[in-house]
């Protein structure tokens, strides 16, 4: 595969497959089902190619593709990726081809435009995962999240329109800073050279002043941390999540907020001593969306909102690792961008799966599914059991890196952290009581458990990838300790005057 | 290679039965049986190697599970005389009670999924006792704790065995959180997870005692949750809704003895840590046999009467290793593994037999049910410690050195010996002899429930001799050989003369109390019922932690931030900016009236005003 342009056919094929379903009729489902299959199974294909042959003893940026697009301006088609953006695409490409058979189950109406916009989401998701141009960055992260607006504002459930504006909103305004951040860098290190460029690779090549960092720093982790999202900044995420469609739930808790994260450890990589500067006070809001966001999570009653509370905590374990800027919690908070966005997919396809039978998600509206709901039931408890860093799941050995990193510096974080593990087991452990325990009612009577093989595949998938990297974590670990060395390298290069 | 073995073993037939026989319930009880019963033919040839060589070198075998820039960690096997009394016990307790299960849970629903669980238990069990680092010990101890919660669920539509096996789990998780913490101060001390290598860095004096101190309370946080110790020993009780079996295996002989078990593993920090950190763990243990006797008096549940001796005695381990007599500790839950199944498995009998687990129900069943009743008479004189029984001996040496360390524990110990043996009379009395309460026609269980029974009270009469004072080499030789201390044992007169005479109290107070013929209750309730009430309460603990720890507290703070999250950022501030940007559009809308007058109207004024401005400034 020698020259074959790999990154961009993991943006075209989405694409492509988009262009087609726009000639293919209406009412030609199997059709464009299959296309959608196929598209995203290409993409599946082609990231574990990336992971298998991404060279991890050279390291670096590598399948890097250029061609200049606006000479004027400095602006190039510009892909390539590192340890980092190979593991989150390849959670990226696991997340859609699930997502694609839980649309398969859940989506009854207008499933071509559904189709449409998810695989144009997910073209901007692995675009933003493989820029190393700052202008394609910004408009492959506009693609991922436009998309958003109207799969929540057609597909969705409650509230649907509410929450799409709010999401929306937020997203817009944050992106609003992110961009002012990247066009000053832009200009100034135009100024420093004299060659105006978004090449982040030779961006990366300057040194910029202190001060100037710790300044536009600033605008770009907020921009960025609304996304991940950031407490206090965080509440137009639940209310997504909870509104979305199983699949665009999916795709926002899997692989969107993942983008925030992604966007933070780029301006880490471009501004290091702003990153010096800021990254402490990271890990003191770390400490709110841990604790607040799992205290929050253990009151609520709906399912998906408690999975996006416990998401926004969750993210919290990231943002902390991140901020620790050691090997161990940067590795520890990659490793869990990648295990929480197949566990918390998880959730949402089987909480999708039961909203779409039951048409509650209310916890105390239920009791003994596991009678009738055999599969899904073990399905909902390894997942359960894997956000709350049981051994022998992927977001464990992420938990414990993350741990491990934060207790040198951080040792209040770290302990606070490590009990927000007692709150994810808590309201994880009431869910499956209150649940699927218990006596069985008769009204549950006609909901049907998960036994066809398009039905039961995204579970199995998501659950196999959970355990596979719970055994055997060098199986992406490897590859992420590539791309976090030389970032956290960087970092402490310099010390802050 | 064989270690492995050990854990694939298991496992596998966990998948298996999970998998592909989870229909066919004969094949799937086969494979586990089969698993289990191999894993012990495994490790014999070990324990006959260890007997043959008392001071065999530790074997290690490992590889690296996970390596990142300054930091690996590795999965790794130890092979050590420590380790493989531990693998004889889980292998061979695990195997009578897995062949014992067949019976017991003959005809229930879910007879695979029991036997896929044993599995996965002896799986994550088998791997605690293999680590050799504490990263691996702490994935298997959670394991565990998940093979426990889905066992003590077993019957997960009866509400009250899905709230125990959720307290179960959380309990320990909180017992959890002081032992990783404890890890990682141990690593940042000494840069590595290696039970050896810590050994050999503490020992060199590398590390300070306030950093030992601290690490050996916080690891012993974990055996507190998983040894249930005081405060954390709420969920074992609780923990008696799952099947009798599971009750034996996980709750008495093997899991709970795995807080234990990780004292001694660990023993190079205990025999290091200072000594206000040994006596608040040897306190915690003492305080914890006495409450957990006490509390076996106020109970009329069989299986919840064993739970408690269970507790107490784990009380005593640990205050035997708080002493820093760590061997003798491991004497004990090898000495107790093996009564104290045995009593477990001879209640699930009786359980069988006259369907309740009320003793007020039973009585006068000793014409019934021969075997059951005579092993049970053998393993209650064992748990009592009367002479020359299993219990005597390891009793013995618990008490010897607490006796060396601190008198007020010593007759904490011994008071704790008496009321056991009262409540062990009051239980044979009540449920063996006397009158009879049962309704319907109890029989003696079938064979394959008796012979695990008769293996077991062989072993709880004689397994005590192993640690014989004068025997050399005897069972301290194997497990203090290596350690320093604990290993030379004295048989001390003094001792076992009042500690016997502290059980023969015990013995004919709990005769003169329940030998009466017409009793239907416990006349401790008749005489001191506001003292029972409390006995029966369980001193409140369960009361203030659910009523106010949980509910108020826990879930008070949940309820806060849900108040401010949806109340004060939602509604308020969030939802309080759109409104007001949306009622400025609309009274800016007001000026958008599209009649060209007042367009003109506001236009001249506009030249007015800054006229006025021009003319002023």
């Amino acid at each position: 595969m020698e020259g074959f342009p790999v990154l961009s056919a993991l943006i075209l094929s989405p694409l492509i497959a988009v262009i087609i379903l726009l000639f293919v009729k209406e009412e030609r489902i199997g059709l464009i089902r299959a296309i959608s299959v196929v598209s995203t199974s290409i993409c599946l294909i082609l990231s574990f190619y990336l992971l298998w042959a991404y060279d991890k003893v050279k390291g670096g940026y590598q399948f890097i593709e250029k061609v200049e697009w606006i000479k004027s301006l400095g602006v190039s088609y510009h892909l390539g990726v590192d340890g980092i953006s190979v593991a989150m695409v390849v959670l990226t490409s696991i997340v859609i081809f699930t997502g694609v058979f839980v649309s398969w189950v859940g989506v009854k109406h207008r499933i071509k435009e559904h189709y449409i916009f998810l695989l144009l989401l997910v073209a901007g998701v692995f675009g933003v995962f493989e820029s190393l141009d700052l202008i394609c960055f910004f408009l492959f992260y506009e693609l991922a999240v436009i998309p958003m607006y109207p799969l929540i504002g057609i597909w969705g459930s409650a509230n649907r329109e509410y929450a799409t504006m709010k999401l929306t909103l937020y997203l817009s305004f944050g992106a609003l800073f992110a961009l002012l951040g990247l066009l000053s860098i832009y200009f100034v290190s135009g100024a420093q050279t004299g060659v105006y460029t978004f090449d982040m690779l030779e961006i990366a090549k300057l040194s910029f002043d202190g001060s100037y960092q710790i300044k536009v720093f600033l605008p770009l982790l907020f921009g960025f941390g609304v996304l991940v999202p950031l407490a206090p900044f965080h509440s137009w995420s639940p209310i997504g999540h909870a509104a979305a469609p199983s699949a665009v739930s999916m795709l926002h808790a899997g692989v969107l907020m993942k983008l925030g994260a992604y966007g933070i450890i780029r301006a880490m990589w471009l501004l290091p001593q702003g990153a010096q500067f800021w990254m402490p006070w990271v890990a003191v809001l770390s400490l709110i969306n841990i604790f607040y966001g799992g205290m929050v999570a253990m009151s609520r009653k709906d399912m998906k909102f408690m999975i996006g509370y416990s998401s926004s905590s969750h993210m919290g374990y990231v943002l902390l690792g991140l901020a620790t800027v050691n090997y161990i919690g940067v590795n520890g908070a990659v490793l869990l961008m990648f295990a929480h966005g197949i566990m918390t997919a998880l959730a949402f396809s089987l909480i999708g799966f039961i909203y779409d039978q039951a048409h509650t998600r209310m916890m105390y509206d239920f009791s003994g599914l596991a009678k009738k709901l055999p599969f899904v039931s073990i399905a909902f408890a390894i997942m359960g059991f894997a956000s709350s860093g049981l051994p022998g799941l992927a977001n464990f050995v992420a938990e414990l890196m993350v741990f491990i990193g934060a207790f040198k510096d951080y040792p209040i974080q770290a302990i606070v952290a490590v009990f927000g593990i007692i709150v994810t087991a808590t309201y994880m452990l009431r869910c499956l009581r209150d649940v699927f325990f218990r006596e069985p009612q008769d009204k549950w009577d006609h909901i049907k458990d998960a036994t066809t093989f398009v039905e039961r595949m995204p579970f199995v998938i998501l659950i196999a990838v959970l355990l596979v990297v719970g055994f055997y974590p060098a199986i992406i670990v490897d590859i992420i300790n590539t791309g976090v060395v030389p970032l956290v390298d960087r970092v402490n290069a310099v010390p802050l005057g | 290679m064989d270690i492995w073995a050990l854990l694939i073993i298991p496992l596998a037939a966990a998948l298996l039965i999970t998998l592909v026989t989870r229909k066919n319930e004969d094949l799937s009880s086969f494979i586990s049986i089969g698993a289990i019963v191999l894993c012990f033919f495994i490790v014999f040839p070990y324990l006959l190697k260890m007997l043959g060589n008392p001071h065999m070198e530790a074997l290690e075998q490992s590889f690296t599970w996970l390596q990142v820039k300054g930091l690996t960690i590795e999965m790794g096997t130890i092979i050590d005389p420590l380790s493989i009394i531990m693998l004889f016990i889980v292998t061979f307790v695990g195997s009578l009670i897995h062949i014992y299960s067949r019976g017991y849970m003959h005809g229930e629903h879910g007879f695979s999924r029991f036997f896929a669980c044993l599995s996965l238990f002896i799986f994550s069990m088998l791997g605690i006792v293999l680590s050799n680092n504490f990263i691996m010990i702490f994935v298997f101890w959670e394991l565990v704790g998940l093979a426990s919660y889905l066992l003590i669920g077993f019957y997960f539509e009866k509400a009250s065995a899905a709230d125990a096996a959720k307290k179960a789990f959380l309990v320990n998780r909180v017992g959890d959180f002081g032992f990783i913490l404890g890890i990682f101060v141990l690593y940042y001390a000494t840069g590595t997870f290696n039970f050896i290598e810590l050994g050999h860095i503490i020992a060199a004096g590398k590390v300070d005692s306030a950093t030992l101190g601290l690490a050996a309370l916080l690891i012993f946080c974990g055996a507190v949750g998983k040894s249930a110790q005081f405060p954390l020993h709420v969920w074992l009780p609780d923990a008696m809704e799952g099947p009798t079996p599971v009750s034996a295996l996980i709750h008495a002989a093997t899991m709970v003895a795995a807080g234990v078990y990780m004292l001694a593993r660990a023993s190079f920090l205990y025999s290091a840590a200072p000594h206000f950190a040994m006596m608040t763990i040897a306190y915690i243990g003492g305080f914890t046999a006495l409450m957990a006797a006490l509390l076996a008096l106020g109970q009329s549940d069989i299986k919840r009467i064993i739970a408690y001796s269970t507790l107490s005695s784990l009380g005593y381990m640990v205050m035997s290793v708080g002493v820093g007599g760590t061997s003798a500790g491991m004497f004990y839950l090898t000495t107790h593994a093996f009564f104290k199944a045995l009593l477990f498995l001879g209640a699930g009998s009786v359980i069988h037999a006259c369907h309740t687990n009320e003793i007020w129900h039973m009585g006068k069943l000793f014409p019934k049910m021969k075997v059951t009743a005579v092993t049970f008479l053998l393993g209650s004189f064992a748990m009592m410690g009367i002479f020359p029984f299993s219990g005597f001996w390891s009793k013995d040496e618990i008490l010897s050195a607490a006796y060396n360390a601190d008198t007020f524990l010593f007759g904490l110990g011994v008071f704790t010996a008496f009321i056991t043996a009262l409540f062990m009379t009051k239980l044979l009395l009540v449920t063996f002899f006397g009158e009879k309460r049962y309704h319907g026609h109890p029989h003696e269980s079938p064979g394959v429930m008796t012979i695990p029974l008769m293996v077991l009270s062989v072993f709880a009469v004689f397994a005590g001799l192993a640690g014989l004072p004068g025997l050399e080499p005897n069972f301290g030789t194997f497990i203090g050989g290596g350690h320093g201390h604990g290993g030379e044992h004295h048989f001390n007169y003094a001792v076992a003369t009042i500690s016997t005479a502290a059980v023969f109290l015990g013995i004919i107070i709990g005769y003169a109390l329940y030998s009466k013929k017409d009793m239907h209750e416990d006349i401790l309730a008749v005489k001191f019922p506001k003292v029972f009430r409390v006995l029966e309460n369980r001193f409140y603990f369960d009361y203030v932690y659910d009523n106010y720890l949980v509910k108020k507290i826990y879930n008070g703070i949940a309820k806060i931030s849900n108040f401010i999250e949806v109340y004060i950022i939602i509604n308020f501030i969030l939802n309080g900016i759109a409104y007001i940007t949306r009622q400025i559009g609309r009274g800016l809308r007001l000026t958008i009236s599209g009649q060209l007058q007042h367009y003109t109207l506001v236009m001249v004024g506009g030249v007015f005003v800054l006229m006025i401005i021009f003319v002023i400034f």
